[in-house]
Parts: C-alpha cells; structure tokens; sequence
C-alpha cells in the first residue's frame, strides 16, 4: 500500500466504525467518504496548500470522537427543522473540492443546526467546541480527531450574533465545517475564536451565503493551535455587504493559514476586508484574499487590506491578494503591509519615561486595537487584551 | 555642580558628523536658547540629549546631576527628569492619550519612590493644566497626536511637560507651525513651568518664541559648534542682521525656505 493509500485505510476504519445514519445522511457521508478517498489530504505542491503543509495531519493516526458541545442561545433560536437541514447541509460547503470538508462531511454528526427566526436578538447564538483529551486516554492510543458541524439558517430581517470557539487541551485534530445562511435583509455579527491547545491541528472551513442586501460581519481570531488553516467563503447577492475581517497572534512555532474567497456574485454588494496579523518567534502565516467580481455583479465595492506586524527575525508570512473582476463598472482595492514596531514611536514613548520592553507591548497591543474596537462582545474584546499583553510580553524591570 | 554640562560632545548619523564638539553649562533655573540655522545640528543636540539611538556618539562627556548621562536609557533619563518636546511629536493610532501620559507619569512617580495615582487621582491633576492649554478634554480619549492639528501637537507636548513636571525641559522647534496666538498660548505653558529648581534649553531657528520666553543666554550654533554665545540681546542681534551677519550661512534661507 502507498502511504497515501495507508492514510485513507486508517480513516476508512474508523469511518465504518460510525452508527449508521438515517437513509439520506448516510448516503451523503458515504459520498462524502468517496470524495475524500479520491482527493486525498493535499500537499504543498497544491497552489491552495503552497505554504502550508499538512502532512503532519496527513501522517497521524486519529480516532474519531465526537466534539465537547455547549450551545447557549436565545430561547427563540431552535434546531433546525429536519426539511431544511436536509436541504442545506452540505449545500454550501461544498466537499467536491476539499479533503477536508469531505473528511468532515464523512463523520458528521456533532452537529449544531439551528435556525434564527425573524426578530432581534442581543444575546448571542454562543457554540464551544471541545476537544477533550480525557477521551484520549482510553483504550485507544490514538490522539482524537473532531468533526465539528454547524448549521445556522438565519431568516430574511433577522439580526443576530453568532460566536463559534474551538478549544481543546492536549494533542488532537479539529476539522471543522460552517454554513451559514443568511436570508434576504439579515443582519448578522459572526465571531470565530480558535483558541486551541498549543500542540493541536485545526482545519476550519466556513462558507456564508448571503440574500439580498443581508448584511454580515464576521471576525476570525486566530490565537492557538500548533497548525492553523482558515478558509472563509462568502457569498453575495444583490445589495449584500460582508465585513470580512482577521486577527491573527501567533509565536514560538504556530503556523496559522487563512484563505478567504469573497465572491461578489450579483451587482451592488459591498465588502471590506481586514486581516491583521501579529508574528513573533518562528512563527509563520498566511494570508491569501481572493475576491471575485462576477460579470454580473456592477457597482460592486471591494476593499482589501492584509497588514501584518513582525516583531522577530525568524518569523515569516506570506500574504497575497488575488482579484478575479469580470465586471467592468466596479471599485476594488487592495493593499497588504509587513513591519516592524517603529523606532520613532519606540523612542518617544520612552522619552516619556515608559520602559522599552512595556513600549513594545503598548505598540503592540495598539496595532491590533482598530480589529479589537470593532468587536461588540466586551467579554472577548477583555480576552483578547489579555491574551496581546501575555502573548507578546518580554520581561523586565518596569 | 551644574545640572547639565556638556563636554566637547560629538555625535554622527550614519558616516556624518552632526555634532562637532559642543560645550554648554545649563545650571539649575536657567533657560539657554540655542538658535541657529537649519542644518546646524540643533535638533541633534535635543535629540541626542533625550537618547536617540539614530544618533552615535563618537565624543565627549554628558553629566546629567553629577551622572553620565549618555550611559542612560531614554527611559531612565525621562525617570531622572528629563523632556524633550517633540519638533514632529510622534503619533501613536491604537494608545489613548490618557492611557500613555498616565503610565508615563506613573513610571515616573515609582522611579522617584511616589505612590501611583489611580485614574480619579490622574485625571483630578490633569484637569487644571489641561484648561490651562486650552486643550479640550475629548483629546484625552483620541490616541496619542493622531489626527491632532500642527498645533494640538504642539501643545501637546507642553502639557504632557507640565504633567510630568521635568528637571530639565529641552524644546525643539515648539513654535514652528504656530500661529502667533497658539505661539503665545505655547510660551505662556512653558513660562509657567519655569522654576529656580528647572532648567530650560530651548531650540528654535527665530527670534519670535524668544520675546515671549526671554532666555537667559543664547548660544548660536553653526555647522556643528557653539560659535557664539551671550545674553537675551544675542537673540535681538540675530533677528536684526539674521545669520550673516554673524558670517553665518543660513542653508534654508540660501533655498528659499522658511
């Protein structure tokens, strides 16, 4: 057997471990299985993988557990009814194209699908992922490999939050899957925060697709995991406008990739994009934005802007923008920057009497502070402070 | 002792000479000027003074209260008291002015054994001066000069002065891009700053800052040197018979420029 082969075995093994499904869910996972088989985990001679490699993944024998789960949620906010999680599961991400949408596809069943009806709701739709590593200790070995799967329908005029956070301790495997599905007019505020173990791999795939003048936001936090791949979809109708924005703060040997595809399929939709990312130690990252204007999308609004901030001398990014326009009546921008913290700010702020070292921290904290003021939730912009203040802190006197 | 004595002090930026031995004595509840024309090494010496790394120092001795000065962090020479107002004062997006002036000010309580101030206590002692630099207290929340006028900048930088209340103050260009009514607003912070126990140099290329805070020595600096020092009357000779009449050339004035 070819390794490639060996792999797939492993996960074949414990893909027939599964229960069986009701009759159309088994069938889609068998697809999903099969797809998966042909495509194989990718590698880095795949132009989508040029900078990440996940043989590490690849290599691994995993055992298939199911995820940790709390969901906390507006009474409102119910499961979603069986007609339309048949109908939508799977629809928009879709697994012919990834290995691991379908591997995710394959095991389906730590499912979350909920449907948001009509009204305005404060308290947000809140989701944690576990991983638990306590499983890990049983008879198997293995590490534990999680299939997270949410499903959210939001219904045309609603408004509301959505916050996703995968977490976990020890050695383990997320490979996580969204949809989300915005009806005509909907509002919506999406935070993702991946704050995995250090050692853990986390895949996350989340394709949004947006009604009529629906309007989204969504921030990806990037904080932990030992390998870290993002790929954001968005799709827009008519008149829809999607805030696509990034924080990514990553040290020691982190490597977090994220690939977004804004897809401007109708005329008259607006996106803006901001990834920010904060590198330190030999820590590496990725930022790859491709926006597509299609030709029927005119008077499409489109801005791009990937900024990362390198404060040591082993870490690296790679950051590229990729614009496919086929209309001609459309604005797009783009821009991306890499730097360091600036002397000039450095030496004034210790002209003052502050010390270099909390000079450093302040400038810090403050390149991230324009992604962390947008955020609405006080709870995680608190978290996150913390987190730019101990992740990046050097020691020393005062 | 003197409170600052400079010693045949040369610097360099990159393969040039800057400065080319400088020798001043500032004694405690002195203000020194230091005029010359642009290019001169004016700046340098602010800049240098306050320990800007950009700058190498390749001469001389700095004794600061009876320390080496130039074996000091900027940080520490801010902690030993003292400011250096900025000509082009940094801005910061993402720190609050509040946030930075508080923690600067604190840094410098702790190095001179004060309890730190909580956020009522700060703003409580804030509050005065800033109505005395007519700065509006919205400013406080912006981040540090972002967005601020020419002016907000540069007085700016006089209040942050009274807040941290320095031993020796060095001013570098505060009055270039003010109008004369900012100008007198500017000068009238600093000559209430003025103490028997501070010190002031202040930089400038015109005589106009120096009718309104009246110096008690000029020195004149010119490619590098001390080339002439006096009285206030010093200042009143250079504003008649500009540069050249020392036998100075004046590079900006020689282009054209202001």
């Amino acid at each position: 057997m070819t390794a490639a082969a060996e792999q797939i075995g492993q996960w074949l093994f414990e893909f027939t471990r599964q229960e069986p499904a009701e009759p159309w869910l088994q069938h889609l996972r068998e697809r999903a299985f099969a797809r998966f088989s042909e495509l194989g985990f990718p590698t880095t001679r795949d132009e989508e993988w040029r900078f990440t490699n996940v043989a590490p993944i690849a290599r691994t024998s995993f055992r298939y557990c199911s995820a940790g789960m709390l969901v906390l949620k507006p009474p409102e906010v119910a499961e979603l009814p069986e007609e339309e999680y048949k109908r939508h599961l799977g629809q928009h991400a879709a697994f012919d194209r990834s290995a691991f949408t379908a591997l995710n596809t394959a095991f389906a069943s730590s499912s979350v699908a909920l449907k948001v009806p009509r009204g305005v709701f404060e308290k947000p739709v809140d989701i944690t992922y576990e991983a638990s590593s306590g499983a890990a200790r049983g008879s198997n070995p293995a590490a534990p490999a999680i299939h997270p799967r949410t499903l959210i329908i939001v219904a045309p005029g609603a408004q509301c939050t959505i916050v996703e956070t995968y977490k976990g301790e020890g050695h383990y495997f997320t490979n996580a899957v969204t949809e989300i599905v915005a009806g005509d007019g909907a509002v919506i505020d999406h935070y993702k925060v991946e704050r995995e173990s250090p050692e853990a791999f986390h895949i996350a795939t989340m394709q949004v697709a947006l009604g009529r003048s629906a309007n989204f936001t969504t921030h990806n936090i990037s904080l932990g995991g030992a390998l870290v791949r993002n790929d954001i979809g968005v799709t827009l109708s008519e008149g829809a406008e999607a805030t696509v924005n990034g924080l990514y703060l990553v040290n020691g040997t982190q490597h977090v990739d994220n690939h977004t595809v804004i897809d401007h399929a109708k005329p008259h939709g607006t996106s803006h994009e901001l990834y920010k990312g904060i590198l330190d130690g030999h820590s590496s990252a990725v930022f790859n934005g491709r926006i597509i204007v299609r030709k029927d999308a005119q008077k499409t609004d489109s801005k791009q802007t990937n900024k990362n901030l390198v404060l040591s001398d082993d870490a690296v990014i790679d950051t590229k923008p990729e614009l496919q326009i086929f209309a001609d009546d459309v604005r797009c921008t783009h821009g991306a920057t890499i730097g360091q913290l600036d002397a000039e700010s450095l030496f004034y702020l210790q002209s003052r009497g502050i010390g270099k070292a909390q000079a450093r921290s302040l400038l810090t904290q403050a390149f991230a502070q324009d992604i962390i003021d947008r955020i609405k939730i006080p709870e995680l912009r608190n978290q996150l402070e913390k987190v730019l203040s101990e992740k990046f802190h050097e020691r020393s006197n005062y | 002792m003197a409170l600052l004595e400079i010693k045949d002090l040369h610097a360099t930026v990159g393969d040039r000479e800057i400065l080319k031995g400088i020798d001043l004595t500032v004694e405690a509840g002195e203000v020194h000027a230091i005029m010359g024309p642009n290019g001169s090494g004016k700046s340098t010496l602010a800049q240098v003074l306050a320990g800007r790394e950009l700058y190498a120092v390749t001469g001389g001795q700095v004794t600061y209260d009876g320390k080496d000065l130039l074996a000091m962090s900027p940080e520490d020479r801010a902690r030993e008291g003292i400011f250096l107002a900025f000509q082009y004062p940094v801005e910061i997006p993402g720190v609050s002015n509040m946030y930075f002036l508080k923690a600067a000010l604190n840094t410098i309580r702790k190095h001179r054994n004060l309890p730190e101030l909580d956020a009522m206590d700060f703003l409580d002692r804030i509050r005065q001066k800033m109505t005395a630099m007519n700065m509006d207290q919205a400013l406080l929340n912006r981040p540090v000069n972002a967005g601020f006028s020419g002016g907000e900048k540069k007085r700016n930088e006089i209040f942050q002065m009274a807040v941290l209340e320095p031993r020796l103050a060095i001013l570098d260009e505060t009055d270039s891009g003010l109008d004369i009514d900012a100008l007198k607003l500017v000068a009238a912070g600093v000559n209430a700053m003025r103490s028997a126990e501070r010190a002031m140099i202040v930089v400038t290329h015109y005589q106009r800052l120096l009718s309104e805070i009246v110096p008690d020595y000029v020195h004149v600096l010119a490619d590098g040197r001390i080339v002439r020092s006096g009285g206030k009357e010093l200042a009143l000779e250079l504003e008649a018979g500009g540069y050249a009449a020392l036998g100075i050339q004046d590079e900006a004035e020689a282009v054209g420029k202001a």
